[in-house]
């Protein structure tokens, strides 16, 4: 983050460092030359844990509340015989399998999606039993305490983040995209797919699709979660009733509520992917103590 | 800054998402009472912020005839199947009482037909049911703030709890022998929520006799909760300062089940 980093310690940069010796005598390579800086302020590293923690507490409560009636409808009344996707069990009482039904495709997801064992027992369940909130399903009354407390946290924490953000300068300088990420968004896409990362200088910025997809996940996808869950609320609608207007009802409020939990989801594991590809060490390291290595010109000692 | 991706990297954050998933954990924490404690006081912060924003009585949306629902969803009790039901199914609810007591000045025993000399309101409004669907449905019925005057809820009343028809379970004997009757469904609101202008005795669906199924003769709508606020088979209507001693305590069936006393979301 440019508006907090600062210069911590220079590295190795220096060719006649005692290790760099032992390690040209043994033979080895010398170490490339980098020099570390402070990436990441507290707010950010305790906003980002804390999101991290209220997001997979959402998640596997909200599968876990999902389980309760393991379908998705358009419109405002749910149109049973015709849902935008549904996980169930066909078969008899003694034998059965789980099917996952998306529109008109019916595929065979048995044993994680429909149908799945809890304690070596199969029975018939949405999602299986180690991605959701309590383990055992049904359990909609503890699924719900879970997913309303956490919801508060989710959305103090997301409040303290966009006050944070625009109070020090980081939505400015780092969140929103730049006209130029505009323009070089087809050469950085090939460059992420080849796996050639920002190094340098660079590395000290959110590159452009980091700012695009950061700026869309919590601009836009974050209020979005936020709000469809609001309209599920009946209270909430008499409140404000343009809630199930704007989202063309309330069952498609919870339908978009769901693909946001997997927009998220799958945000998570690029996430993760671009976290393990551009150094997975470093990149903890800065979103727990603060300090980023930045690799420099290899000096050939 | 490794180039390439290595193999220990991807190892050392795999263990370290399974250490994260291992967090269905919680449901041994969800098993410990401070957590759960927790948890509960959420609920009273959920409510106090939903009822700052939804005010007394800002009305659930209502929708057009076109909208309802083919067919609404029957949810919980079908039929309470009990001979005292049978019963009055048979001789059409004609003997049916609801007996309103408790905190009021005025005891009142009112008939289905004198509930239908009462105004009455119709209301096309939103069935949320906790599972998560949803079934649009034209009610018609009496609206429980004027069956409230009649009665006048002494100022110490802060709940009305609903007494129902319906057995949840069988008749079971205890390891002495004693016949133990399964707690019957009841339910409570705040005045707040039962003098709403949308919360009815209702006693007609869709123009038509309530079906047995969705609480023949009367169920209560109360369009700003979920579905299990608004018991089917209503007998008895009491008004207290408090429901703690009765049945588990929690105000309701399923409340003492685990679920929120505070329906509205």
């Amino acid at each position: 983050m440019t508006e907090s980093s600062e210069l911590v310690t220079q590295g190795n940069a220096g060719t006649d460092g005692a290790a760099d010796r032992i390690r040209k005598a043994i033979g080895l390579t010398p170490r490339k030359a980098s020099y570390v800086f402070y990436r990441h302020t507290i707010p950010v590293r305790a906003l980002h844990w804390i999101n991290a923690l209220c997001m997979l507490v959402m998640l596997m409560s909200g599968l876990q509340i999902f389980n309760a009636h393991p379908a998705l409808y358009w419109g405002n009344g749910a149109d049973f015989a015709h849902p935008v996707v549904s996980l169930s069990a066909v078969g008899t009482q003694q034998d059965f399998h789980g099917i996952t039904q998306i529109g008109g495709w019916t595929l065979n997801t048995d044993g994680v999606l429909g149908a799945s064992y809890h304690d070596g027992v199969k029975e018939v369940r949405g999602f299986p039993d180690w991605v959701t909130l309590p383990a055992d399903s049904p359990n909609l009354a503890l699924g719900r305490l879970w997913h309303f407390a956490f919801a508060w946290l989710l959305v103090a924490n997301g409040a303290a983040y966009f006050a944070y953000a625009f109070a020090s300068g980081h939505f400015s300088a780092e969140l929103l995209p730049k006209a130029r990420d505009f323009t070089n968004l087809p050469h950085e896409i090939a460059n992420h797919a080849r796996l050639r990362f920002p190094k340098g200088e660079e590395a000290r910025h959110y590159n452009g699709i980091q700012r695009m997809a950061y700026f869309i996940v919590v601009f836009a996808l974050g209020p979005l979660i936020v709000l469809t869950g609001l309209t599920m609320s009946p209270t909430m609608d008499s409140a404000f009733p343009f809630l199930p207007w704007i989202f063309d009802g309330r069952q498609s409020a919870r339908t978009i509520h769901f693909l946001c939990a997997f927009s998220f989801l799958a945000f998570f594991i690029v996430h993760m992917i671009m976290v393990v590809l551009s150094g997975t060490w470093n990149n903890l390291r800065s979103m727990i103590t603060g300090r980023y290595a930045i690799e420099t010109e290899a000096k050939n000692g | 800054m490794a180039d390439a991706p290595n193999r220990r990297s991807f190892l050392g954050l795999g263990a370290a998402l399974l250490g994260a998933f291992s967090l269905s954990g919680c449901t041994d924490l969800s098993s410990q009472a401070w957590v759960l404690g927790i948890l509960g006081e959420v609920e009273n912060l959920t409510r106090r912020a939903q009822r700052l924003f939804a005010g007394g009585h800002a009305l659930a949306p209502e929708y057009a005839k076109s909208d309802i629902a083919a067919t609404f969803r029957a949810n919980g009790t079908l039929n309470p199947n009990t001979n005292e039901y049978a019963a009055h199914l048979a001789s059409g609810f004609k003997d049916w009482r609801i007996d309103v007591g408790g905190l009021v000045e005025k005891r009142l025993s009112l008939s289905v037909g004198d509930l239908r000399a009462m105004p009455s309101r119709t209301q096309i409004t939103r069935h949320d049911c906790v599972e998560g669907w949803s079934c649009i449905g034209e009610w018609s019925g009496t609206p429980l703030h004027l069956v409230l005057a009649m009665a006048r809820p002494k100022p110490e009343a802060r709940y009305v709890v609903f007494y129902c028809a319906d057995p949840m379970g069988d008749v079971t004997i205890d390891a002495k022998g004693n016949i133990v009757q399964p707690p019957y469904y009841y339910e409570s609101l705040d005045l707040l929520e039962a003098t709403h202008p949308q919360t009815i005795l209702a006693y007609k669906l869709n123009g038509q006799t309530l079906p047995v199924e969705h609480g023949a003769p009367i169920r209560l709508r109360a369009e700003r909760q979920l579905g299990y606020k608004m018991p089917k088979y209503v007998k008895r209507i009491d008004l207290v300062d408090r429901f703690d001693h009765i049945n588990g305590g929690k105000g309701g069936y399923w409340e003492d089940q685990g679920y929120q006393w505070y329906g509205g979301i």
